[in-house]
């Protein structure tokens, strides 16, 4: 199908739209639910609408999508209540009444489907459609059902950003201020199932939840403030839904919803491999970068060492011996120094290895190194360290004068000041 | 009601003239008591510690307070009044721990949420409030992280971060949960220098400590907690030997013997 026809298929333009807005909505909530940690939430939320679909047709007696939306959204609610009551009355944790009621719930649900069909037969109901989503039977005004649901929640999370953000963070901190805690975290949990049952028919009940977790899963890699993080997952869940939409569409056959599903699960195969600060790759590469470093100086300060041992500033070391001193090769170490023109090589007696003489460069650096890493970073080591993630080895200069140089001790920046430490010790 | 703003003089004062007056409070988990029969008066314009050992109910008797967790039992009035009439007047310091410092937020994000009971709901937080924010992080000596994602921020600037965002409250009695818990000896004295400045300009401070050895130095007047009152007072008066055997017994070996004076009991 060519790119113009894809944009005529009404029937793509109909499902893309439908995937945009339910990319959007679990991205915006998902970040709410993954930072409160409740992202089995999404879960179970998801799994607990399928007694409320079923119900929802049972009283309509058709397949009427007000009904089972309805019957979907007082579902969740209800799950969510019973998770809440759950860990609240008994001595069961957050995650053990999650699986409880999600079980408890789908069970319910599984039992009504079937019930259904042997009543009505299976193609009449097509309610396990919602099991895995039908992107393809939605209409128009399917859409725009799921529009206005989405603008009734993100206007929602806008007019009280301010409130959700503190209960998310801070929640004991947010009661002390006076804010009503358990309704500002009962509505972001029933927004999570207003966006289950925007889902429903797209995803359907069973891989709602990864639309739930993923955006701001992968969203989180990349931003490091709350506003940010909210927008990058919409965007991350709109494209993963149109990504979808025309991935299926280019495919004959394939199924939307796990399409999307799986876009939005690439995003976080991506972002937790690449992402700068976080990513794994990015750790890998910090650590290897410093373990380098580290090398490097201990290298110079044994060569420095051997030199005033030998009373000769420009005594040649010979690389088997600097070898056996490590216990390991250190030709790599060797010739990144002399890349950066702390070492060079030395005239040697034929039959002997390699040798090498510190310059005057390395020289300096070496006696930086072995005057100690500085008075700031010794009054910092050993006190509190840095909290984030990562390299772990950056010291807590605590001082306010010191605090310039705090400033760039974010891992990784650091490199010189933590290496020293290590090679001083 | 929430954010709501105290209403004027109530009728109903009692105990007016104290910070704190905690009576008769219980408090239990699964029918275990945590505080027993407190009974509790802190004046105003002093910095009190309550101290006590491990399971003796320190944070629960602040939380209580702060009406975090039900009492089984009693009453509390601040400056005369329940709490829910006078939040407004009160700031707290959780412990540090109690948050999530990976959190996607700045230090200056997370101060100014300490300006966000003053105002109130639908305002969001405009140049009046980042300027307080920036003045508090100025005042705790870590205004140039202002900036700075709060997973980068060591454990003694996260518990600065946490004192600023109480500072912006302006509020007249302090409640703190352990402060100084795993900071370095810099930022203690920054806390230290900090709470006593709040104490000399009239306000009340209320400190869970857990260092016997600093009591005498940092604060005026002290409470021995071990689920009931052991002593409260003058730190001169109530840090004895006799009153911390009592709360601690065996568990400490006292460094320093004081001569026995009164034991203000509780």
């Amino acid at each position: 199908m060519s790119a113009l026809a894809l944009l005529s298929d009404h029937t793509l333009m109909t499902v893309a739209m439908g995937a945009a807005v339910l990319g959007v909505v679990s991205g915006v909530l998902g970040s709410f639910a993954v930072l409160r940690q409740q992202s089995l939430m999404g879960d179970t939320l998801s799994h607990a609408a399928l007694p409320g679909i079923c119900l929802g047709f049972l009283w309509a007696g058709s397949r009427d999508m007000g009904a089972i939306l309805g019957g979907a959204l007082a579902a969740g609610a209800l799950a969510a209540l019973s998770v809440m009551l759950l860990t609240r009355l008994t001595r069961l944790k957050t995650d053990a009444a999650l699986g409880a009621v999600l079980s408890l719930f789908f069970a319910a649900g599984i039992v009504l489907l079937t019930l259904i069909q042997r009543r009505a037969g299976a193609g009449q109901a097509g309610l396990e459609a919602f099991l895995f989503g039908q992107a393809a039977a939605m209409l128009r005004g399917d859409v725009q059902v799921m529009a206005g649901l989405a603008a009734a929640a993100l206007g929602l999370v806008w007019l009280f950003w301010k409130e959700f953000k503190l209960v998310t963070f801070d929640p004991v901190f947010a009661r002390t201020l006076g804010l009503p805690v358990v309704a500002l975290e009962a509505a972001l949990t029933v927004m999570v199932a207003v966006a289950v049952v925007i889902g429903l028919q797209m995803v359907g009940v069973v891989l709602m939840a990864a639309m739930i977790v993923a955006p701001a899963v992968a969203a989180r890699q990349w931003v490091a403030r709350l506003g940010p993080m909210v927008v990058l997952a919409a965007v991350i869940g709109m494209a993963s839904g149109v990504a979808g939409a025309v991935i299926s569409a280019l495919g004959r056959g394939l199924a939307t919803g796990p399409l999307v599903v799986l876009a939005a699960s690439l995003a976080v195969l991506v972002s937790i491999l690449l992402a700068p600060g976080r990513g794994v790759v990015w750790e890998w590469m910090t650590r290897r970068a410093e373990r380098r470093a580290l090398r490097g100086r201990r290298v110079l300060a044994a060569m420095q060492a051997l030199a005033a041992e030998h009373g000769d500033p420009d005594y040649p070391a010979e690389q088997g011996m600097l070898d056996a001193y490590f216990g390991s090769g250190t030709a790599p170490a060797l010739s990144r120094l002399a890349a950066r023109g702390a070492v060079r090589r030395a005239a040697h007696m034929p039959g002997e290895g390699a040798h090498w003489v510190i310059t005057a460069e390395g020289r300096a650096e070496a006696e930086a190194l072995m005057a100690g890493p500085g008075a700031g970073e010794d009054r910092g080591a050993g006190e509190d360290r840095v909290a984030g993630r990562g390299t772990g080895g950056v010291g807590g200069q605590e001082m306010p004068g010191d605090a310039g140089a705090a400033k760039d001790a974010r891992p990784g920046a650091d490199e010189g000041g933590s290496d020293a430490r290590g090679a001083a010790r | 009601m929430f954010f709501r703003r105290e209403s004027g003089s109530d009728a109903r004062l009692h105990e007016p003239g104290l910070a704190l007056h905690v009576e008769d409070l219980t408090v239990s988990y699964h029918a275990r008591p945590v505080l027993w029969d407190i009974d509790l008066d802190v004046p105003p314009g002093v910095m009190a510690a309550i101290v006590g050992p491990n399971g003796a109910g320190k944070s629960t008797l602040i939380k209580a307070v702060l009406e975090l967790v039900p009492k089984t039992a009693g009453h509390v009035r601040v400056f005369g009044q329940p709490y829910a009439r006078t939040r407004r007047r009160v700031a707290y310091v959780p412990q540090r721990s109690s948050v999530d410092w990976d959190f996607p937020t700045t230090a200056l994000d997370v101060v100014m949420m300490g300006r966000y009971g003053h105002l109130g709901w639908l305002r969001r937080p405009g140049r009046d409030t980042r300027e307080r924010a920036m003045a508090a992080l100025r005042q705790m000596g870590i205004d140039d992280l202002a900036e700075r994602q709060i997973s980068q921020l060591s454990g003694g600037q996260q518990q600065r971060v946490f004192l600023a965002r109480a500072l912006v409250q302006e509020a007249d009695l302090y409640l703190l949960d352990e402060p100084m818990a795993g900071v370095d000896a810099t930022t203690e004295r920054a806390i230290v220098a900090l709470l006593q400045g709040l104490r000399d300009r009239g306000r009340t401070v209320i400190v869970v400590h857990h260092d016997l050895q600093t009591v005498r130095r940092y604060y005026d007047w002290m409470v021995i907690l071990n689920v009931r009152v052991i002593a409260q007072g003058p730190v001169a008066e109530v840090h004895t030997a006799a009153n911390l055997r009592r709360a601690y017994g065996g568990q400490i070996a006292l460094i320093e013997t004081p001569a026995e004076g009164p034991a203000a009991a509780g």
